[in-house]
C-alpha cells in the first residue's frame, strides 16, 4: 500500500523548472513511487490530482506557496525523501560545464583571432580541404597528415608560395617556431642556428645534437618529405631558406633533406648559397663534391651537420665567406667558362658546379650536365676537358702548348654572355717552361676589350722550375684572381655565379617566425595540448568529416565553394 | 550568382525587418486565402490519416468552434467528406505555435513589416491546461476561445488602435536583457507586452472587462509567444526567395514531420519524421506520452531567438543540461551553423553579441551540427495538454534533402 505525503514551503518564488528537476530527483529516490512539485497554483493542484498526488483532505496551500507530494511504498520513504527537497533545491553553483570546443576553423579564429598557424593532422583524405581552408583563412599550415596526393601537395604549395604562407608538410612531423615545437619535437635551447629540413626526425636528431653540443636552435622549419621531389620544386625549403636568411636570430643555417634530384638540388643549393648565412647541408647519402663551396659546408651525416653548425655558429660574423680576391663587387653576370688543361681538375670542376649553374655543357659526360652541339663552340656555361682526344688531335697537349688555350681565352672572351673564364695552370717538370708568361698577355687582351673575370687555379710548388710565386705574380698581374687549390676557387665561383636567386614571389613575411606561436589546431589534441603546455596559445578545433563524410554532399559543398 | 552575396543579403533583409504589432482582426478578413472550411495547421502540409493526436484534436475543436460541426462524430464526418481543407499556416503568411490550428473565424494578431511592407499572422495564445493547440476541444476550451474572440480580441484591437505601433523586434531585444530566449521562455516579454498594453486597454475597455483582459494576459507567461511568432515569420520571409541563397526561411513541424524552407529554394519544403523532445516532464508524465515535435514555434530560432539565445537565459538552462555554460554552448554552437549575428537582438553573457542569426543549409551538413530548438512537449493523445519541456533537433535529412535540391536547381 503506497503512502501519499506532501510537504508545503509557503511563499518563495521557484522557476517551474526547478521544480521539474526536483519532482523527478524525489521520484528517483528508493522507495519513491511518484512525485510532484508545484506551485500550489487551482490549475497545478488539478494537475497533482489528476496524477493521484493531492490527498484527499485539505492541503494548506496558496498559489504563492511550494507543494510537495511523495507517493511513496513507506511512510519511512517518503519522510526520507521529504526531507531531501531543501538539498535537492541547493544548486552547484553554476561554475560547472565544460568549455565551447569550437566545430570549425571560422568559429576557433573568433577565439584567437590572432592565431597565424593552423596545425592540420585530420584523416589524408580531408587534409587537402582542411588546408586550403586554413590558407582561406590567411594562416600559415603545419600539415601532419599523410596521404595528400602530390598533386594536392603541389597545388598547396604553389598557392601559398603566391600568397605569402608557408605550408609545412603535408607529413611534416616537426617544426619548432620562435622556441615552441609544433607536433613531435624536442626542447632544446634557443640559439643562433636554423634548419630546414625534409626530413622530420632527422630535424629532431640535429636539434637534439645542437642542443647537446652546447649550441641553440632559432627555429626550425619542416617541409614535409615530398618537398625536395622534382615535382614539388623544393617550394617549402626555399621559402625557409629565405626567412632563415631574413631572420636576425638566425646565423648558420642547417638545410637535411634526403638526395634530391639534380634539378632540385642545384634550385635549392642556389637558394642556399644566396642566403648570405653560412649554410650546413646534409643531404643524406649524397656525394658533396667538397667539404665546402661557397657558404655551403657539406656533411655526411646528422651528428656532424650539428657539430658543424655548432663551431660555425661560434666564430664571429660567420656570415661572411673568406675569399683571397680584393676589391669585388657585384656579382658577375653572366655565363662561366672553364678552359681546362688538366682532365681531373676539370672533372671535379664539373661535379661540383652542376649543383649550382644550369645549363652546364661540356666535352665531358655526367649526371645534369649537357652535351656540346660542336666542340669548338661552348654553350651557357661550359667547362671543357681541353686535354681531351678531340681537342689534340694533331697538337701537343695544353700543358706544354698554350696556343690552342688562348686562342680558345679570346674566343670566350669575345662572347658577350660570358661573365667568368675559370683556367688551370700545371706547373712542374715537363709542362711548359712559363704557362703563366703564355696566357698573362691574353687575358690581359681580353681584360681591356670586356670587363671579364679570369679565375685561375695554379698547381704546383715553390720548387717548381716555373716557380710557384712568379707564375702566380705574372697571372694576378694580368688582372686574374689565382687561388691554389680548386675548391677555393670553385668557391669563388660559386659565389659569383651560383647566387642572387630573386624571390619571385611575395617573401613570407618574417613575423611568422619572430611573433608568438598562436595556432588553431585540427585533429590531434595533443598537439594543441602540447602547445599549450609550451605556453603558446592554441584553440582546438572538435573537427569531424565534414558532411559524416557523405561523398555526394561533400562534393557538393566543395563545388559550392568555387 | 554570388551565393555568399545572396546569403549575406537574405540574412541583412532578415535583420532590417522592423515588425510592428498593428491590430488585431478576424483570420477571415486579413489572412490571404482564408475561407471557412479551410483549416490552417502548423508545420509542413499534412493529410488527416497521418495528423498526430494533438493535431486531429485541435482539428476536431476548430470544426466545432466555427459551428461546422456539432460534436466529434460529425467533425469526422465532415473531414472523411473530404469538405475540410488543409493547408500549412506558413502558406498563408501565418505560424501558430503547437497544432497551430486556425480557422475563419478565429481572432488573429496581425504583425507588418514595416521596412519591406509584409504582412504576418498568428493566433491568440490561450494560457495553460486543456487548451486547442495541445487538441483539446472540450466544452471548456471551446467556451475560453468563444472569450477571447468575443471579448478580448475587440479589446486588443482597440487598445492597439490606440497604441502607437508596438515595436515586437524592441520589445524581444529587450527581453533578450531580461532573461528569455524569445521561445520556451517568454516571461519577461510577456510582461513587457503587458506593460505597453495595459494603460490602452484601461482606456478602450470597462473597468471589469480590462480587469478580465489584463489578468488573463498577465496570467500567462507565454501570452507574447504569438505574435512573437509572428513578428518572426514576418522577418523570416523578409529573406525569402532570394535567389541563390541557402538560408533557413522556415523551421516547423506538425506534429507527424518536420520540415524546412530555404531562401533561394522557392516553397519547397524538405520534410522528415519529426522527433521526440529530450526533456523535463510534468508530474505523472513521461517520454512515453511525448507527441512527436509539433508547432510553428521553431520561427523563433529560424529568426535568431529561441535556442539559440540560450546564453540569454541562464533560468532555463536544465534543458541543456544544467549549468550556465552548457547554455553559453549552445548558443556557441549555433554561431558555426549560421551565417551573422544578429544587429539588434544581443546577448549580455556574452559580451552584447548578437544571437547567431540565418541558418545556413551549407553549414549545418557540412559540420553536422543541427539546430537547437526549445520546445513543449505535447501529450500524444488530443486534449491532455502539455507535459514538458525541452530540446529538440531537426533531423538532418532535411538538411541534406535541401542541399541536394539546391545543387539540381543551380546545376551545381
Amino acid at each position: 500500500m503506497n503512502v501519499l505525503k506532501t510537504d508545503v514551503r509557503p511563499g518563495g518564488y521557484y522557476d517551474s523548472i526547478v521544480l521539474m528537476q526536483l519532482q523527478a530527483a524525489l521520484a528517483e529516490l528508493p522507495g519513491v513511487v511518484d512525485a510532484g512539485a508545484v506551485m500550489a497554483t487551482p490549475a497545478n493542484r488539478a494537475l497533482l490530482a489528476a496524477s493521484g498526488l493531492l490527498p484527499d483532505e485539505e492541503v494548506g496551500a496558496g498559489p504563492a506557496d511550494l507543494l510537495i507530494a511523495v507517493k511513496a511504498g513507506s511512510e519511512s520513504a517518503a519522510d526520507e525523501a521529504l526531507s531531501r527537497v531543501d538539498a535537492l533545491l541547493v544548486r552547484s553553483g553554476g561554475a560547472g560545464g565544460e568549455d565551447y570546443r569550437p566545430r570549425s576553423l571560422e568559429s576557433a579564429l573568433k577565439f584567437l583571432p590572432e592565431a597565424r598557424w593552423a596545425l592540420v593532422s585530420v584523416p589524408g583524405r580531408f587534409a587537402t580541404r582542411v588546408a586550403g581552408e586554413a590558407l582561406d583563412a590567411g594562416l600559415h599550415v603545419f600539415l601532419y597528415s599523410d596521404n595528400v596526393s602530390i598533386d594536392d601537395e603541389v597545388a598547396l604549395k604553389t598557392r601559398a608560395v603566391a600568397e605569402g604562407r608557408l605550408v609545412m608538410g603535408p607529413d611534416c612531423g616537426t617544426a619548432s617556431i620562435n622556441g615552441v615545437g609544433l607536433g613531435f619535437a624536442n626542447r632544446v635551447r634557443r640559439g643562433p642556428i636554423g634548419l630546414v629540413g625534409a626530413s622530420g626526425t632527422g630535424l629532431q636528431a640535429i636539434c637534439s645534437h645542437v642542443h647537446a653540443l652546447g649550441g641553440g636552435v632559432s627555429h626550425a622549419i619542416g617541409t614535409g618529405g615530398r618537398d625536395l621531389d622534382a615535382e614539388v620544386g623544393a617550394s617549402t625549403c626555399r621559402q625557409g631558406l629565405d626567412l632563415l636568411a631574413r631572420d636576425p636570430g638566425t646565423d648558420v643555417i642547417v638545410l637535411v633533406s634526403k638526395p634530391p634530384v639534380p634539378s632540385v638540388a642545384r634550385t635549392v643549393l642556389r637558394a642556399a648559397s644566396s642566403t648570405g648565412k653560412p649554410i650546413v647541408v646534409h643531404f643524406v647519402g649524397f656525394a658533396p663534391p667538397a667539404r665546402r663551396l661557397g657558404s655551403l659546408y657539406f656533411a655526411t651525416s646528422l651528428a656532424e651537420a650539428a657539430w658543424m653548425a655548432v663551431e660555425l655558429s661560434k666564430s664571429d660574423g660567420a656570415g661572411g665567406t673568406p675569399s683571397l680576391g680584393e676589391g669585388e663587387s657585384e656579382r658577375a653576370p653572366g655565363y662561366l667558362r672553364g678552359l681546362f688543361s688538366g682532365g681531373t681538375l676539370a672533372s671535379e670542376s664539373l661535379l661540383a658546379l652542376r649543383n649550382f649553374l644550369d645549363p652546364l655543357h661540356s666535352n665531358m659526360k655526367g649526371d645534369a650536365v649537357r652535351s656540346l652541339e660542336t666542340v669548338s663552340r661552348s654553350q651557357a656555361h661550359t667547362i671543357l676537358d681541353l686535354g681531351a682526344d678531340e681537342y689534340t688531335v694533331g697538337r701537343l697537349h695544353p700543358m706544354i702548348d698554350s696556343d690552342m688555350r688562348i686562342r680558345r681565352i679570346l674566343q670566350e672572351a669575345a662572347d658577350p654572355d660570358v661573365g667568368l673564364i675559370l683556367v688551370d695552370v700545371v706547373l712542374g717538370d715537363g709542362a711548359h717552361a712559363d704557362p703563366a708568361g703564355e696566357l698573362a698577355p691574353a687575358i690581359a687582351e681580353a681584360r681591356r676589350t670586356r670587363d671579364v673575370e679570369f679565375v685561375v687555379v695554379v698547381v704546383g710548388t715553390d720548387e717548381d722550375p716555373q716557380n710557384l710565386e712568379s707564375q702566380v705574380e705574372v697571372l694576378t698581374g694580368a688582372g686574374a684572381l689565382v687561388f691554389e687549390d680548386l675548391t677555393n676557387a670553385l668557391s669563388h665561383v660559386v659565389d659569383r655565379l651560383a647566387g642572387s636567386v630573386a624571390p619571385s614571389a611575395p617573401q613570407v613575411d618574417l613575423d611568422v617566425l619572430t611573433a608568438p606561436v598562436a595556432a588553431v589546431n585540427i585533429g590531434l589534441e595533443t598537439f594543441a595540448t602540447s602547445l599549450v603546455d609550451q605556453g603558446a596559445e592554441a584553440v582546438h578545433v572538435d573537427w569531424r568529416p565534414p558532411a559524416g563524410g557523405d561523398d555526394r554532399l561533400m562534393a557538393i559543398l566543395e563545388r559550392m565553394r568555387r | 550568382m554570388d551565393l555568399e552575396q545572396a546569403n549575406k543579403t537574405a540574412v541583412e533583409q532578415m535583420m532590417a525587418a522592423r515588425p510592428l504589432l498593428k491590430g488585431v482582426a478576424t483570420a477571415r478578413d486579413v489572412i490571404p486565402r482564408m475561407r471557412d472550411g479551410l483549416i490552417l495547421h502548423a508545420g509542413p502540409p499534412i493529410e488527416w490519416a497521418r495528423m498526430s493526436g494533438p493535431l486531429r484534436g485541435a482539428v476536431v475543436g476548430a470544426l466545432l468552434f466555427e459551428g461546422l460541426a456539432a460534436d466529434e462524430a460529425e467533425a469526422a464526418a465532415l473531414i472523411e467528406s473530404g469538405d475540410v481543407e488543409f493547408e500549412p499556416c506558413h502558406d498563408h503568411q501565418t505560424v501558430g505555435p503547437m497544432a497551430g490550428v486556425t480557422s475563419a473565424s478565429m481572432a488573429v494578431y496581425v504583425v507588418e513589416n514595416v521596412t519591406h511592407g509584409n504582412l504576418a499572422f498568428s493566433n491568440l495564445n490561450e494560457g495553460y491546461g486543456k487548451v486547442l493547440r495541445y487538441g483539446a476541444y472540450a466544452p471548456e476550451v471551446l467556451e475560453k476561445l468563444g472569450w477571447m474572440n468575443t471579448v478580448m480580441a475587440p479589446v486588443l484591437a482597440d487598445a492597439l488602435a490606440a497604441s502607437s505601433e508596438l515595436d515586437l523586434r524592441a520589445l524581444l531585444a529587450e527581453a533578450l536583457h531580461m532573461g528569455d530566449e524569445g521561445h520556451n521562455r517568454n516571461k519577461a516579454g510577456s510582461l513587457l507586452f503587458l506593460k505597453l498594453l495595459s494603460p490602452h486597454v484601461a482606456r478602450v475597455a470597462s473597468p471589469d472587462v480590462a480587469e478580465e483582459v489584463l489578468r488573463f494576459l498577465g496570467d500567462n507567461a507565454l501570452s507574447v509567444l504569438n505574435p512573437v511568432m509572428a513578428a518572426c515569420k514576418a522577418m523570416a520571409d523578409a529573406a525569402h526567395g532570394v535567389e541563390g541563397s541557402t538560408i533557413v526561411t522556415a523551421m516547423a513541424r506538425n506534429g507527424t514531420d518536420f520540415g524546412i524552407r530555404v531562401s533561394g529554394l522557392g516553397d519547397a519544403w524538405f520534410t522528415a519524421p519529426a522527433q521526440v523532445p529530450d526533456g523535463l516532464y510534468f508530474s505523472g508524465f513521461s517520454a512515453d506520452d511525448a507527441n512527436a515535435d509539433i508547432g510553428d514555434s521553431t520561427i523563433t530560432e529560424t529568426a535568431g531567438i529561441g535556442g539559440f539565445a540560450m546564453a540569454a537565459a541562464p533560468a532555463i538552462v536544465t534543458f541543456v543540461s544544467g549549468t550556465p555554460k552548457d547554455a553559453v554552448n549552445t548558443t556557441m554552437e549555433m554561431y558555426e551553423i549560421t551565417e551573422t549575428d544578429h544587429l539588434q537582438f544581443t546577448i549580455p553573457q556574452l559580451d552584447f553579441r548578437g544571437t547567431p542569426t540565418g541558418i545556413d543549409i551549407r553549414k549545418v551538413v557540412e559540420l553536422g551540427i543541427t539546430p537547437r530548438i526549445n520546445t513543449g512537449i505535447a501529450h500524444r493523445e488530443a486534449g491532455v495538454g502539455q507535459v514538458g519541456a525541452g530540446l529538440v533537433r531537426p533531423p538532418m535529412e532535411v538538411f541534406a534533402a535541401a542541399l541536394i535540391a539546391y545543387a539540381e536547381r543551380y546545376g551545381i
